[in-house]
């Protein structure tokens, strides 16, 4: 393997709180710049980074915290990030990802956090188990 | 990151949003109770928000604005948008936002409506 295609890795543990949804979109973007990436692929994936967070946040772990796992890896022009939780996983991921599908009661989330991801990514593949939690992993060819 | 996330304006019965730079879910957390309080205080028929300082913005930008729009609607009020960059824009665009509030470039325009 080339010293150019030599894969390589972020990882981060993040504590599920709302006030790391910054934190992690941002940290993604500063180790995406070895892609040499638009700005606008750098707002794309920080959107998408931040749909996930966000979804393991309010849904994987309820509020209650726990650990977000994030692992983004950059191998030739491809980037890949995957956000896990060990959270309450999704029982119909289909249902999960339909637009405008929401499980909140007050009215004030969108349902729209998969449909933005898939927007703008690649490739959005969601695993998912009740009670084990949730992994999605992202890919983004970034053209340059 | 500690800066107060939203700041209010009141001209007549319009009142201005000011939103912070990240409009996120972390972000987005007080601002339907405080425009709601501010809507239960006061006689609105007009909310702006103003997008000037916001950098990002996410789909809990979109839920909360959806949210503001249903409730300015109930009541036959109306809500505009002035000051969206390039990323805010795409993201209203995606959210199906343009559709339900107006767009302005200006301060001044969004209020003369």
């Amino acid at each position: 393997m080339s010293e150019q295609n030599k894969p390589e890795i972020l990882k981060m543990e993040l504590e599920a709180l709302s006030q790391n949804e910054e934190f992690a979109r941002v940290a993604v973007a500063v180790f995406m710049a070895r892609l040499d990436p638009t700005l606008e692929e750098v707002e794309d994936v920080k959107t998408a980074v931040s749909e996930a967070v966000t979804n393991a946040v309010i849904h994987g772990y309820q509020g209650k915290g726990g650990i977000i796992y994030i692992e983004v890896t950059v191998e030739g022009q491809e980037l890949t990030v995957s956000v896990r939780d060990t959270g309450i996983g999704i029982t119909d991921i289909k249902q999960a990802m339909e637009p405008m599908f929401t499980t909140d009661p007050d009215g004030v989330r969108s349902g729209m956090g998969f449909s933005f991801m898939e927007a703008f990514m690649d490739q959005v593949e969601v695993k998912s188990e009740p009670d084990k939690g949730t992994a999605v992993i992202m890919k983004k060819k970034i053209s340059r | 990151m500690n800066q107060p996330h939203f700041t209010y304006e009141a001209e007549g019965h319009t009142l201005i949003v000011h939103l912070p730079e990240e409009l996120d879910h972390h972000n987005c957390s007080g601002l339907k109770y405080e425009t709601d309080l501010i809507l239960s205080e006061n006689y609105i028929r007009r909310i702006i928000f103003d997008f000037s300082r916001t950098r990002f913005m996410d789909s809990s930008g979109i839920g909360i604005l959806l949210n503001r729009y249903k409730q300015m609607a109930l009541s036959g009020g109306s809500v505009a948008i002035y000051g969206a960059g390039s990323q805010a824009l795409r993201i209203l665009k995606m959210g199906g936002i343009l559709k339900l509030m107006k767009l302005y470039d200006s301060k001044e325009a969004a209020v003369t409506g």
